[in-house]
């Protein structure tokens, strides 16, 4: 099953399972553009599965409406980078009702806003936002890499009564894995997908991919962590993993300025005093050309690089 | 615009009283909230009421009639001005007044203040401090009800300085797509912040513009409570039937500044003093003795809402204020404290 299949299935079974979910966006209804809501239009009907007009401050709002009226919306916003029409509606609405009103309303809702580079989209449909979501209190921030944890953690944002910034990669759509539908997850839990005892490398999203291919090539032994929630992220697997490594790499898509391995890097190093560095993309508009957009990609080679320069730095 | 009575003077005196509570409740926020923010040239000092406070003194006959016609159950959203609307949908005037101040006795906690307020528990989903937010949050609330088959209809108050925004434009036609019920109120006072909205407004304005999307509605004079009850019931009445979404475009005059502390000396004084001849309490008053209503019963009205609101600002300012540790909760339950390392 693919990750569009995996999220899909995912949100079939909470839409079975619970009323109350419902999900609305732009093409919805055939299915949405990357066939991440293929078939739930046909069985769930027009009235739970929205087809809205190109209104994204409305879709996101009114899903904030929806639920603080009893509903568990879904809110497709097709790009993270559609989502910043609807700015207010996430961080001054969504994440911020539960609080304003002293506990009285909550806003259980999952917002869909894939990241990264997606080849040829150029700069307006290939950011990767992730750490300004992170920075705004009362939002969840999930960042899936494969099909299984597309299933399992779309389900656990389902179940999540918080306002859920669900961030699928937007190439990641047709990549194949082994999906246990049975399989539970938990949000806030980072997953060790190599071992290791030289550097940990803490990677998301597609980051993850190319990280343990670095990995794999790199002449240390590398321990990567897929983190999976940015908030609230795994502190204790990371510190854990770094504490007997005494090395961090981390490793995203997003500009490397202010992103959010900066945060982790810097909590690192605050807490435990061993090196850190940090790779992402450089601070420029991802081109459309191909050798502009290479620019902007954080590859194999770029991670295998960086973790050379921890072999060729001072001993632990 | 026509100049409907109330059916009964009872029902008149009603609307007075929900005036009469309103104005009562705004003068006295205004002066508690002297030295609250520094603004407009007013500096900091000691107040009770913090920061800015956007009084809706001479617009009461909005927030009166409209909510009169909506039944406890049904939902409403308001905006930075909502003090009016919060009191007429029925929320308690002592803890409204207690938010106002802070305490943990208030709607929120003391979380929100007066441009958050909001009680659930009479529907009223909350102020926003952001002009236009509450339009997209009323058509979502709409429509959860309309998947929820619930009877309900939401009524969505906001300014005539929304009207400039994409949310308004986006919120009417899904509205108009989903024909959801839901009752938009361009609560027009004629001043956006320090700007007159009609040098910033193109066209006719709210209701030119959603019928211009098939959305249709009424004008009403918005200082004529009984002309206002009358309209929204009409138009609460087509929306109850499934006739679609309605907008009520009232018209009435910020008599007073942006916030509290603005003296407003921007505007013509002839324009000010007009208004104040409009009043809204005032005129309903007179039209009321004219349905019989004594002179001594309208006095009355006036002299218990202000002893509602005197003992409300003795409570207020007798209530405790919240644990400071409740800053760390109702943020979310995962990822929630406050991680400083």
């Amino acid at each position: 099953m693919n990750y569009a299949q995996a999220a899909c299935r995912a949100l079939d079974r909470a839409m079975a399972a619970d009323t109350r979910v419902v999900a609305l966006g732009e093409d919805l209804g055939r299915g949405g553009i990357f066939g991440q809501y293929r078939g739930l239009q046909q069985k769930y009907g027009a009235a739970r599965v929205i087809d809205t007009p190109i209104s994204e401050a409305t879709i996101m709002g009114a899903a904030v409406g929806m639920a603080l009226a009893g509903l568990r919306p879904v809110v497709e916003m097709r790009v993270v980078d559609f989502a910043l029409c609807a700015i207010d509606e996430i961080v001054n609405q969504a994440a911020k009702a539960r609080f304003m009103s002293g506990g009285q309303g909550r806003v259980p809702l999952v917002a869909r806003l894939p990241i990264g580079i997606w080849s040829g989209s150029a700069a307006q449909h290939s950011q990767s936002l992730e750490a300004w979501f992170a920075h705004v209190p009362g939002l969840v921030v999930v960042t899936p890499s494969t099909p299984q944890d597309n299933h399992a953690l779309l389900g656990a944002a389902l179940a999540c009564g918080d306002p859920v910034i669900y961030m699928e990669h937007k190439e990641l759509w047709g990549l194949e894995g082994e999906v246990d539908e049975n399989e539970t997850d938990s949000l806030g839990r980072a997953r060790i997908v190599r071992t290791g005892t030289d550097v940990t490398l803490v990677a998301w999203s597609r980051t993850v991919h190319a990280a343990i291919e670095a990995a794999a090539q790199s002449e240390l032994s590398v321990e990567v962590i897929d983190l999976r929630t940015i908030w609230p992220w795994d502190r204790d697997t990371v510190f854990a993993s770094a504490a007997k490594t005494r090395r961090l790499l981390v490793a995203h898509e997003a500009v490397r300025v202010a992103g959010f391995g900066a945060e982790i890097a810097a909590e690192v190093a605050e807490g435990l005093g061993v090196r850190v560095k940090r790779i992402g993309g450089p601070r420029i508009p991802v081109g459309y050309s191909k050798p502009l957009e290479d620019q902007a990609r954080v590859t194999r080679e770029a991670i295998l690089a960086a973790l050379t320069e921890f072999d060729r730095g001072e001993s632990k | 615009m026509s100049r409907p009575l109330p059916a009964t003077l009872e029902r008149g005196l009603a609307l007075y009283r929900t005036m009469a509570r309103i104005r009562a409740f705004e003068n006295a926020a205004e002066e508690a909230s002297k030295g609250g923010v520094a603004a407009f040239g007013a500096s900091l000092a000691q107040a009770r009421v913090r920061g800015p406070l956007h009084l809706s003194t001479g617009q009461e006959a909005v927030a009166a009639g409209v909510c009169a016609q909506l039944a406890p159950e049904d939902l409403i959203t308001s905006t930075h001005r909502g003090h009016g609307h919060t009191l007429a949908k029925g929320a308690s005037l002592a803890r409204t007044l207690a938010e106002l101040f802070g305490r943990a006795s208030g709607f929120n906690g003391g979380k929100g203040g007066s441009m958050h307020i909001a009680d659930f528990s009479v529907g009223m989903l909350g102020a926003n401090g952001v002009v236009a937010a509450g339009i997209p949050i009323a058509v979502g609330a709409a429509h959860a009800l309309r998947i929820r088959s619930r009877p309900e209809v939401v009524a969505c108050f906001f300014g005539d300085g929304a009207i400039n925004r994409g949310p308004f434009l986006e919120g009417l036609n899904w509205a108009r797509i989903h024909e959801l019920r839901l009752l938009f109120v361009c609560e027009d006072n004629r001043w956006s912040a320090t700007t007159a909205s009609a040098a910033m407004t193109a066209g006719e304005g709210a209701l030119a513009r959603a019928r211009g999307i098939g959305l249709d509605g009424a004008a009403v004079d918005g200082n004529d409570v009984f002309a206002v009850f009358a309209a929204a019931g009409e138009l609460l009445a087509r929306v109850r039937r499934g006739e679609g979404p309605q907008l009520l475009h009232a018209i009435t005059y910020r008599v007073k500044g942006h916030v509290s502390v603005d003296p407003a000396a921007y505007r013509d004084g002839e324009e000010v003093s007009r208004a104040l001849e409009e009043d809204p309490i005032l005129a309903a008053a007179a039209r009321l003795r004219e349905l019989g209503a004594g002179a001594a019963r309208l006095a009355a009205i006036r002299s218990e809402a202000e002893a509602e609101v005197a003992a409300a600002l003795s409570a207020a300012a007798a209530a405790p204020w919240p644990d400071p540790l409740a800053a760390y909760t109702d943020v979310q339950d995962s990822g929630a404290g406050r991680w400083l390392g």
